[in-house]
């Protein structure tokens, strides 16, 4: 059991080196759309390396004056939850309606809440 | 300095764009990988449109009543005053960045000091061509330097483009009668007073590539004068199709 799961380890990292080798890395684009704004995720791209990268999201990505200020990160260096833990990562917090703000008696003249 | 000495000028800058911006929208939907494909896609576009401001005013100089569309796309090859570097082919990836970072830094350079001219047109396309023209400039650059420097097979593709290519920079700094004449009224470009600093420049950033620079001294001219190289009559078929199939038509 134990040998079969390096051998599936291996046989992956050798396929996802091979790959490397053929095709460019990916990145994460993440786009400013102005001034004041938070950066959020636009999507994804392959370049060689991180220069190249931000060129590729500029013609991509804002090419319709979309933003103002462009991050880019290679996808490998971001640590994603397992969808398989979602169980005791996410649930425990389905049924504690106490932490959603909703229990203050707001007063009348209190607009845009 | 007369309305046709201007128009005449007018060509040798801006068919250099119209020409280079056709051949490059050739690799619509054929670049190598998706991100370069729009890129270069999105620099075509940049190109032709700094031609439409360009021909626009032609039209406005003409004694003959013709439109932006007549002008680029209705001429004879000879008609054209592009110079021939700009009409080469895509042969391969190598070629397209060198080609191109050959004209980006000469385009560069140019719109800079036609910045200075007298002619309140000619400052205010080269004010807005400037911004797409730096960005070309820094992207071909920059992917010369990665293929320059990059794998075995990348270097020698590169070097190759640098050999063949070379020929053909000298003739951007050709000055034609008809350009001293515009020059001289203040409203062209003397382009022979920035030559030493383009080679300086090229040959820096092909040091920097880790490519040869070729110690050619015979080089290739003609497309000023109208006389262009094989290549040309099959972009100009291409690219005027539509125009002398369909007379006058429109998008």
């Amino acid at each position: 059991m134990e040998d079969n799961q390096t051998d599936k380890k291996n046989k992956s990292t050798i396929s996802a080196e091979r790959k490397n080798k053929k095709s460019w890395p990916l990145w994460e684009v993440f786009v400013r759309s102005k001034n004041g704004l938070e950066h959020r995720h636009f999507g994804s791209l392959h370049a060689p390396d991180a220069d190249m990268a931000l060129k590729n999201a500029r013609d991509v990505y804002t090419r319709r004056s979309e933003g103002v200020s462009i991050w880019v990160v290679e996808s490998k260096n971001i640590k994603a939850s397992n969808p398989d833990d979602n169980g005791e990562m996410f649930e425990p917090a389905a049924d504690k309606a106490y932490r959603h703000p909703t229990f203050y008696e707001l007063p009348d003249d209190i607009e845009h809440m | 300095m007369t309305n046709e000495n201007l128009i005449q000028y007018i060509y040798g800058i801006a068919d250099n764009s119209l020409i280079l911006g056709q051949r490059i929208s050739e690799l619509c939907g054929h670049g190598p990988t998706l991100e370069t494909d729009i890129a270069m896609t999105n620099m075509a576009l940049d190109l032709l449109g700094q031609t439409r401001s360009y021909y626009q005013y032609v039209a406005e100089l003409s004694p003959k009543a013709i439109t932006e569309d007549d002008v680029a796309f209705l001429r004879t090859e000879r008609e054209y005053k592009n110079v021939l570097l700009v009409e080469q082919p895509n042969t391969d990836f190598a070629y397209i960045i060198v080609r191109q970072y050959f004209f980006d830094v000469f385009h560069f350079m140019f719109l800079k000091a036609l910045e200075n001219s007298k002619n309140v047109n000619f400052q205010a396309i080269a004010k807005k061509s400037l911004k797409e023209v730096s960005y070309h400039k820094r992207f071909s650059g920059d992917w010369l330097k990665r293929l320059g420097d990059g794998t075995e097979e990348s270097k020698q593709k590169a070097q190759q483009a640098v050999n063949d290519l070379w020929v053909y920079t000298d003739e951007m700094f050709h000055m034609t009668e008809n350009d001293k004449v515009v020059a001289k009224a203040g409203y062209g470009v003397d382009t022979t007073s920035f030559k030493d600093e383009y080679y300086a420049v090229i040959t820096a950033l092909l040091q920097e590539s880790t490519l040869d620079i070729p110690e050619t001294k015979y080089f290739q001219k003609g497309g000023k004068h109208g006389i262009h190289t094989e290549h040309m009559g099959f972009i100009l078929s291409d690219m005027q199709y539509m125009q002398r199939t369909y007379p006058d038509m429109k998008w």
